[in-house]
C-alpha cells in the first residue's frame, strides 16, 4: 500500500461526461487514459508520477468496470516490454516512469518497441524530472525520442492541454503505427487546476478477446531481414503520417498577433513561464493575449517543416526556447530554415542559459535581450521589472547566506535505516573506512552528514555491481548497498548474481523497509503487508540463497546497532570468499506510523492497555558534545540552548516527534555514549495489576528519596 | 550628435489586461504540511470565486528536506482562463508563508520577500539542520540575522511561534498557519472560505479548526510585531545574603567577600559543588579562588574587570564537578527526576511511566569509583583488569522504575561520601591542579592568554571515547602556550584555536589553526 490513501481522487475518476474534474496534473492524465480506452496501464513509480501508480492501485473497482489490466511492473524496462501487446492487437496501452532515470532502464524495450511499431496505440508517459526538486542527473528524454524515433508530446502545462495530449497521442501512436512519449515536468505534473471530464470508455477490443485469438507476423519482429524494413518504414512511412497527422489535428498551437517582425518558438511546457516573463516585459497579459507571435510545440518530435517555415518566414528573428541540454530542437530547427533557405536570424541559447530550468525569471532575461537585439521598439517605455536585485544586494539579506543551514532531504524521524549506518559508523572507526558504493533509495541520505558514507552510485539495483572492479587481492574489502526496491528492480540479477558469478570478494548491505520507501511507499515482492492484488512476503534472504550466495546473515532487526555492527565486522573480517551478503530489515518508520497510529488511537479510546515509548534526555547528564547526533542525524533528537551557566554549548533534546524507535539508546550503548538518554514507556489505560505494582514500586521509591532529600545540603 | 530614435507606440498595450494574480508561496519542511496548506489555499480561493491554482516540487524533498509550495489566484473571469505560472518570480510575490524560522530565511536568499509587496508570516521556531546540530561545539544558526534581513525585505512581517500554538491546540503547524494567514487579512477571501476549505479537506477538522482559530486570533486586529524569542539566558543570580543554613551562609560570606563581578559566577559555582558533593568541597572551591583573585590582584585584574577569576569561578566548577558514575546515578534517582519526565514526555495523571536508561559501564568506569590504592592495584595487573573488564563492559538497560535496579543506583549514588578517596578523584583534581598551574604561571606575562587557557577546558566533555577526544584537544589547544606567551595577542590565538577545536569531531580544524600558530610566530 503505499504512503497515501487516494480514496478520494479514485472518486474524480469516476467523473462521467461535463462533469468538472479538479486536482493534480498527474491525476488527470490518469482519468484521460481511462476516457481514450486505455486497455492496460503499467509503469515503475518514482517522483513525479507515482500518484499516477497509486491512485490505480487503489481504483480497483474502476478498473474492473472498465475492463482495464494495471499492473505495477517490477522495473520500466518490464512496464516498456508490457507494450508490446498493442504491437499485434488493436488495444491501447500506456506506462509510466520518471524520466531520464526509468527511460533508460526502458530502452531495450522500446528499441524493440518502435522498430517493429505498433497496432494499437501505445504511450510511455515520462515525468522530466528536471529542474528545481529533481532527484536525478540532468539529461533529456527527446534524445530517446530521436534515437528510436518516437514521437514526443510536450504539452502546455494545464490540465485541459495535458488531457488532450493523451487522446491525441493515441491517435498519433495509431495514425503512424508508432509508440509516443507524452512528457510532463515535475511542475506540470504537481500543478492543481481542473478540465471537463468526458465518460470513461471501455476498450473495443479486449486483452481478453487478443490472447484468445492469437496471431503473429514474423515481419513485426527485431531480426533480419525485418529490420531493415523497419528502419525503411520508419523513414517512409510512420514518418510521412505522423507529420500528416499532427499537422491535420493542428496539435502545435499559434498564439499572438499573425504578424510581427520577431517570434517565439517554444515547447509547450514552457508556454505559462515564457507569458508570465511577456507579461513583466509589458508585452503579455495574464489571461493570454500576447503582443508578439508564439509558436508552441506540443509535438516537439518530429519538428512540421513547413509549419515553422511558414512561422518564420517573413521574420527578422524568431527565438527557439528550449530546456534542457544539448539544443535538439534549436539544431534542427536551423537545418530547416538552411534547407528551406528562409533568412530569418534564429536566436536560442546564444541568449538563453545553456543549461538549468528555465524559470519566468530566467526567461525574462533572455528574452528580452532577444527583442532589445531584434526589436526593440516593442519594449516601449519599458516598465520595470520585478526584480529582488537591490533585496539580494543589501548586507543584511547577503549575510544570511553564512546562516541559512542546508537543508537536504534526510531521513526521517526513527527511520530505521539510521542504524544501519551508525553501525557502519562505529565499523569504521573501528576497522578504518571502506570504499562503499551507494545505491539509489531513501539509504542514499548516508552520504549526506551526519553519516558521511558512499562514494559512488551508478543506478537502481547496481550497488553491488558498481563495486565489482574492486574484486582484488587488498587487505580491506569494499561494501556495497542496496536497498529491497534496487534488489527487486534489477539488483538480485545484475548485482548479486553477478557476485556470485564472479566470485566477488565483497560486502553487500541490503536495506530492507518492506517497501519501494523512496517512491510513495508501493509495495514490492518482499513486502510484510498482505496484499490481495499482489504475491508479497518473497524473502530476500531465500531469493539471494536461490541465486547462490553462501554467507547470508539477516539481522531482522536494524535497530540493534551493536548486532549490525558485528555482523558487519563479521563480513569485512572473515576469512570466507566471495559475497557477503547482509539483509537488514525494519520497517519504513513513516509507512509504520501511518499503519499504526490509527490502530493505536482506536485502542486507547476503547480502553485497551497500550503502551506508548519516547526517548529523552536527562539534560544535566548531557554534556552537550553532540556525539550522539553524529551518530544519528535523527530531526527528533536535537539540540537546545540552557540556562546553565556553566554550560557554554547547547545540550541534546528531543522533541515530541520521537516515535519511540530505540536507536538512540541503541547507539549510545554500543558507541558507549554518555547515559543520558531514557526511555519512557507511557502506560495507556494500565490495568489494575499495573497499578498495584506502580504503588507498591512509588511507595518504597519515594521512601527512599526523601531519605536522601532530608539529608541533602542545598541552596534551592 | 544626439540620435533619437523613435519607438513607434504599438498598440499592444492598451489592449492588454493589467491584471496580476495574487501569488503565495509557500517554504516548508518535508513532513510538515505544506501540501495541505496549499491545498486549503486553493480550495479557500475557489470558494471565494477565484481561479487558483498550486504546484510544488517535493519528489524526495518531502523526507525532511526544504520544499517551495507555489499558488497563484486571480478572480474568475467569465470564459477565459488565466495562464498562470508554476513558479514564482523573485520580486513578484505576495505572501511568503514560512513554516520554520529559517525557512524565512531561505526565502529571502531566494529573493521572493521584497519591500514593495511582500508579506512575510513565518514560524518563529526553530528546527535545526543536521549541519547546526553535528558539531561539537554550539553551531545553531543566529535568528537575529534573519530578524534583520526581514526588517529590510518584507513590507510586513508577521512572526510567532506557529507550532508551539499548533501542538498547545492538539494539531498541525499549517493549520497555524493558515490561520495566521486568514487572520493577516492579506488575502481578500472571508474567514468563512477559509473554514470551509478546512472542512472540506476531511481529515481531522475539529483540531485544525481549532488551531486555525488559534493562529487567526492572534494575528487578526493585532499589528503589533512579536519579538521573535531568542536563546535563554544564563541563570545567573546575585548570591543572597544568607540562607539559614550555617554551612551555606558560612560560604556565601565569602562569596560576598569576592569583587562583585566575581559573585555571581562563584555563587553558580558553590551551588553546583554543594550539590555535587559537600559545603566543605565547595569550600574548598572557594579557597582555591580566593588564591586565584590575589594573584589576579596582582597581574592587575582589578582594571580588567577580574576576567580572570571571573573565567576561574565557572572552569574550576566544571573541572570539579567531574561527571562520574556516582553523579549519573545521584541525577537518574533524584525525586524531582520523575515529575520533571512526565512533564517532558507529555503523560496524564492517569498514565503510567515505565523508564529504562542506556548505561554502558566499563572497568575504566569501576576501577575510578575504588579507592585509589585498590584501582591503582586492578590497573596495574592488565590481565585482571581485562577479565573484569569483560564481565563489566557490556550495555545494560537499568529500570529506575523497578525497585531492584533503582536500588542499584541509589546505592551507587552513596558512594558519594567516599568520591574524594577515589582513583577518579585523584586523577581529576591532578589534571586540573596541573591545568590552573599553566594558567597562574602565565597570568603575571599575558593576562590574556591566561584567562584563555581557563577557557580551554570548555573542550573538556562527554563520556568514554568522546571525553578522550575531548581531552586530546584540549591537551593540543595547550601545546601552543609557550608559542603565544610573548604574544600580545595570544590570548586571541588561543580563543581561536578553541573555536576550531569545537567545529568538528575529528579536530581537523583544529590542526589546521595549531599550523597558522606555528607558522605565524615560530621562528624555525
Amino acid at each position: 500500500m503505499a504512503e497515501r490513501s487516494f480514496v478520494r481522487e479514485v472518486e474524480e475518476l469516476k467523473l462521467g461526461e461535463g462533469e468538472i474534474f479538479r486536482g493534480e496534473g498527474i491525476l488527470a492524465i490518469t482519468k484521460a487514459l481511462l476516457q481514450s480506452g486505455v486497455s492496460y496501464v503499467g509503469g515503475y513509480q518514482g517522483s513525479p508520477i507515482s500518484h499516477l501508480m497509486d491512485v490505480l492501485a487503489d481504483a480497483r473497482g474502476v478498473m474492473d468496470e472498465l475492463g482495464v489490466h494495471f499492473e505495477s511492473s517490477a522495473s520500466e524496462a518490464a512496464a516498456a516490454a508490457m507494450l508490446s501487446a498493442s504491437v499485434m492487437y488493436p488495444v491501447r496501452g500506456a506506462v509510466t516512469w520518471k524520466s531520464t532515470a526509468g527511460t533508460n532502464v526502458a530502452s531495450d524495450a522500446l528499441s524493440n518497441l518502435s522498430s517493429g511499431g505498433v497496432t494499437g496505440g501505445a504511450l510511455v508517459i515520462v515525468g522530466e524530472d528536471y529542474g528545481e526538486g529533481s532527484s536525478i542527473m540532468q539529461e533529456r528524454t527527446h534524445a530517446f525520442a530521436m534515437k528510436s524515433q518516437m514521437w514526443l508530446l510536450t504539452p502546455r502545462p494545464n490540465l485541459p492541454s495535458i488531457v488532450e495530449a493523451v487522446e491525441a497521442g493515441f491517435e498519433l501512436s495509431e495514425a503512424s503505427n508508432t509508440p509516443v512519449i507524452l512528457q510532463v515536468g515535475i511542475r506540470s505534473c504537481h500543478v492543481h487546476g481542473q478540465f471537463v471530464a468526458k465518460d470513461n470508455r471501455r476498450p473495443a477490443f479486449t486483452l481478453k478477446e487478443a490472447v484468445e485469438n492469437p496471431r503473429r507476423d514474423v515481419n513485426r519482429i527485431v531480426l533480419p531481414p525485418a529490420a531493415y524494413v523497419h528502419e525503411k518504414e520508419k523513414l517512409e512511412s510512420r514518418w510521412p503520417k505522423a507529420i500528416d497527422f499532427v499537422a491535420r489535428r493542428k496539435l502545435n498551437e499559434r498564439f499572438g498577433p499573425d504578424e510581427g517582425r520577431v517570434g517565439l518558438i517554444l515547447q509547450g511546457g514552457l508556454y505559462n513561464g515564457v507569458m508570465r516573463a511577456l507579461q513583466h516585459l509589458g508585452l503579455a497579459d495574464v489571461y493570454g493575449a500576447c503582443a508578439l507571435p508564439l509558436f508552441v510545440l506540443n509535438v516537439s518530435y518530429p519538428l512540421i517543416d513547413d509549419e515553422l517555415v511558414a512561422f518564420c518566414a517573413g521574420k527578422d528573428a524568431v527565438l527557439m526556447i528550449e530546456e534542457g541540454q544539448p539544443e535538439y530542437i534549436e539544431q534542427a530547427l536551423s537545418l530547416i530554415l538552411r534547407r528551406h533557405d528562409v533568412a530569418t536570424k534564429l536566436a536560442g541559447k546564444d541568449v538563453l542559459p545553456r543549461g538549468g530550468e528555465y524559470t519566468s525569471q530566467v526567461l525574462g532575461k533572455g528574452i528580452g535581450a532577444f527583442i532589445d537585439a531584434h526589436a526593440p521598439e516593442l519594449l516601449g517605455n519599458r516598465p520595470p521589472v520585478p526584480s529582488a536585485d537591490a533585496v539580494l544586494a543589501a548586507p543584511e539579506v547577503k549575510a544570511l547566506a553564512g546562516v541559512v543551514p542546508a537543508r537536504p532531504a534526510g531521513f526521517c524521524v526513527g527511520c530505521p535505516e539510521r542504524p544501519i549506518f551508525a553501525a557502519m559508523k562505529l565499523v569504521e572507526k573501528e576497522l578504518g573506512p571502506h570504499h562503499v558504493s551507494a545505491d539509489i533509495g531513501c539509504h542514499l541520505f548516508s552520504i549526506l552528514p551526519p553519516f558521511n558514507i558512499g562514494a559512488t552510485t551508478m543506478g537502481y539495483g547496481l550497488g553491488p555491481a558498481s563495486a565489482s572492479a574492486f574484486n582484488v587481492e587488498a587487505d580491506k574489502r569494499p561494501i556495497s548497498i542496496m536497498g529491497d526496491g534496487g534488489f527487486w528492480h534489477n539488483g538480485l540479477n545484475t548485482s548479486v548474481g553477478n557476485a556470485v558469478f564472479n566470485k566477488q570478494d565483497g560486502v553487500i548491505m541490503v536495506v530492507d523497509n518492506y517497501y519501494a520507501a523512496a517512491t510513495g511507499g508501493q509495495d514490492i515482492l518482499s513486502s510484510r503487508a498482505e496484499n490481495p492484488e499482489r504475491s508479497t512476503n518473497n524473502s530476500i534472504v531465500a531469493a539471494v540463497k536461490g541465486i547462490g550466495a553462501k554467507w547470508v546473515r539477516h539481522v531482522d532487526r536494524t535497530y540493534s546497532v551493536a548486532k549490525m555492527r558485528d555482523t558487519l565486522k563479521e563480513a569485512l573480517t572473515t576469512p570466507e570468499k566471495g559475497p557477503k551478503v547482509i539483509v537488514a530489515s525494519s520497517e519504513c518508520m513513516l509507512n509504520k506510523q501511518r499503519r499504526v497510529k490509527p490502530i493505536f488511537a482506536k485502542a486507547v479510546k476503547n480502553g485497551e492497555r497500550v503502551v506508548k515509548e519516547r526517548f529523552g534526555v536527562d539534560e544535566d547528564v548531557c554534556t552537550g558534545d553532540h556525539a550522539c547526533i553524529r551518530l544519528s542525524g535523527c530531526p527528533s533528537l536535537s539540540v537546545k540552548h540552557t540556562a546553565d551557566p556553566l554550560k557554554d554549548d547547547p545540550v541534546a533534546a528531543i522533541d515530541n516527534g520521537c516515535v519511540g524507535c530505540g536507536n538512540c539508546g541503541e547507539v549510545s550503548e554500543a558507541a558507549i555514549l554518555c547515559p543520558s538518554f531514557y526511555k519512557a514507556d507511557i502506560v495507556f489505560n494500565p490495568t489494575k495489576a499495573d497499578r498495584w505494582l506502580a504503588r507498591a514500586r512509588t511507595r518504597v521509591i519515594g521512601f527512599l528519596q526523601r531519605r536522601r532529600d532530608a539529608r541533602r545540603v542545598s541552596f534551592a | 550628435m544626439t540620435v533619437h530614435q523613435s519607438f513607434p507606440a504599438t498598440d499592444t498595450p492598451s489592449r492588454l489586461s493589467t491584471d496580476k494574480p495574487l501569488s503565495v508561496a509557500i517554504l516548508a519542511m518535508g513532513g510538515q504540511g505544506g501540501g495541505v496548506l496549499a491545498d486549503w489555499i486553493v480550495a479557500a480561493a475557489e470558494g471565494a470565486g477565484w481561479m487558483a491554482q498550486s504546484t510544488s516540487v517535493p519528489g524526495v524533498a518531502q523526507r525532511t528536506g526544504a520544499t517551495i509550495y507555489y499558488i497563484e489566484m486571480l478572480p474568475e473571469r467569465e470564459g477565459t482562463a488565466p495562464i498562470l505560472s508554476l513558479m514564482p518570480t523573485p520580486g513578484d510575490v505576495d505572501v511568503v508563508l514560512a513554516a520554520e524560522f529559517m525557512e524565512a530565511g531561505r526565502s529571502m536568499l531566494r529573493g521572493l520577500v521584497t519591500p514593495d509587496r511582500t508579506t512575510l508570516l513565518t514560524s518563529s521556531h526553530r528546527s535545526y539542520a543536521v549541519g547546526e546540530k553535528e558539531v561539537p561545539g554550539d553551531g545553531i544558526g543566529d535568528p537575529d540575522s534573519v530578524v534583520e534581513a526581514a526588517g529590510i525585505a518584507a513590507r510586513r512581517i508577521v512572526a510567532f511561534d506557529m507550532q508551539a500554538l499548533a501542538e498547545k491546540n492538539g494539531s498541525v503547524i499549517s493549520a497555524t498557519m493558515f490561520g495566521a494567514l486568514a487572520g493577516s487579512g492579506v488575502l481578500p477571501f472571508a474567514r468563512e472560505h477559509f473554514e470551509a476549505a478546512i472542512r472540506a479537506g476531511g481529515k481531522g477538522v475539529e483540531p485544525s479548526l481549532r488551531a486555525f482559530a488559534a493562529g487567526f486570533d492572534k494575528v487578526a486586529g493585532n499589528d503589533r510585531q512579536e519579538i521573535v524569542p531568542k536563546a535563554p539566558g544564563k541563570d545567573l543570580p546575585e548570591p543572597p545574603a544568607a540562607v539559614g543554613v550555617p554551612a551555606l551562609d558560612a560560604l556565601l560570606a565569602r562569596i560576598a567577600a569576592l569583587p562583585e563581578s566575581v559573585r555571581p559566577m562563584a555563587y553558580a559555582g558553590a551551588r553546583r559543588l554543594v550539590d555535587y558533593q559537600d559545603p566543605a568541597y565547595a569550600g574548598e572551591y572557594l579557597s582555591t579562588l580566593e588564591a586565584l583573585r590575589a594573584e589576579d590582584e596582582r597581574a592587575g585584574g582589578a582594571a580588567k574587570d577580574w576576567r580572570f577569576t571571573q573565567t576561574a569561578a565557572k572552569y574550576l566548577t566544571v573541572a570539579m564537578a567531574y561527571d562520574d558514575v556516582v553523579r549519573v546515578a545521584d541525577l537518574k534517582t533524584r525525586s524531582a527526576r520523575l515529575p520533571r519526565i512526565r512533564r517532558e514526555v507529555g503523560a496524564k495523571d492517569d498514565q503510567l511511566l515505565g523508564l529504562t536508561e542506556y548505561m554502558h559501564p566499563r572497568m575504566e568506569e569501576v576501577a575510578g569509583t575504588l579507592p585509589a590504592w585498590a584501582g591503582h592495584a586492578i590497573e596495574s595487573r592488565p590481565k585482571l583488569f581485562a577479565a573484569l573488564d569483560r564481565i563489566v563492559n557490556r550495555g545494560r538497560r537499568v529500570r529506575t522504575d523497578r525497585i531492584h535496579w533503582f536500588l542499584a543506583l541509589y546505592a551507587v549514588a552513596g558512594l558519594k561520601r567516599f568520591r574524594r578517596g577515589s582513583l577518579r578523584h585523584e586523577r581529576e583534581t591532578e589534571h586540573w591542579t596541573r591545568w590552573l598551574a599553566l594558567a597562574r604561571d602565565t597570568l603575571p606575562v599575558n593576562y590574556d592568554l591566561a584567562v584563555a587557557i581557563l577557557s580551554a577546558r570548555r573542550l573538556v566533555k562527554g563520556y568514554s571515547d568522546t571525553h578522550a577526544r575531548g581531552n586530546s584537544k584540549f591537551d593540543r589547544v595547550l601545546t601552543a602556550v609557550p608559542t603565544l606567551r610573548p604574544q600580545a595577542e595570544g590570548g586571541a590565538w588561543m580563543e581561536r584555536l578553541i573555536k576550531a577545536a569545537l567545529l568538528d569531531e575529528e579536530g581537523k580544524a583544529l590542526d589546521g589553526a595549531l599550523l597558522t600558530v606555528a607558522s605565524a610566530f615560530d621562528p624555525t
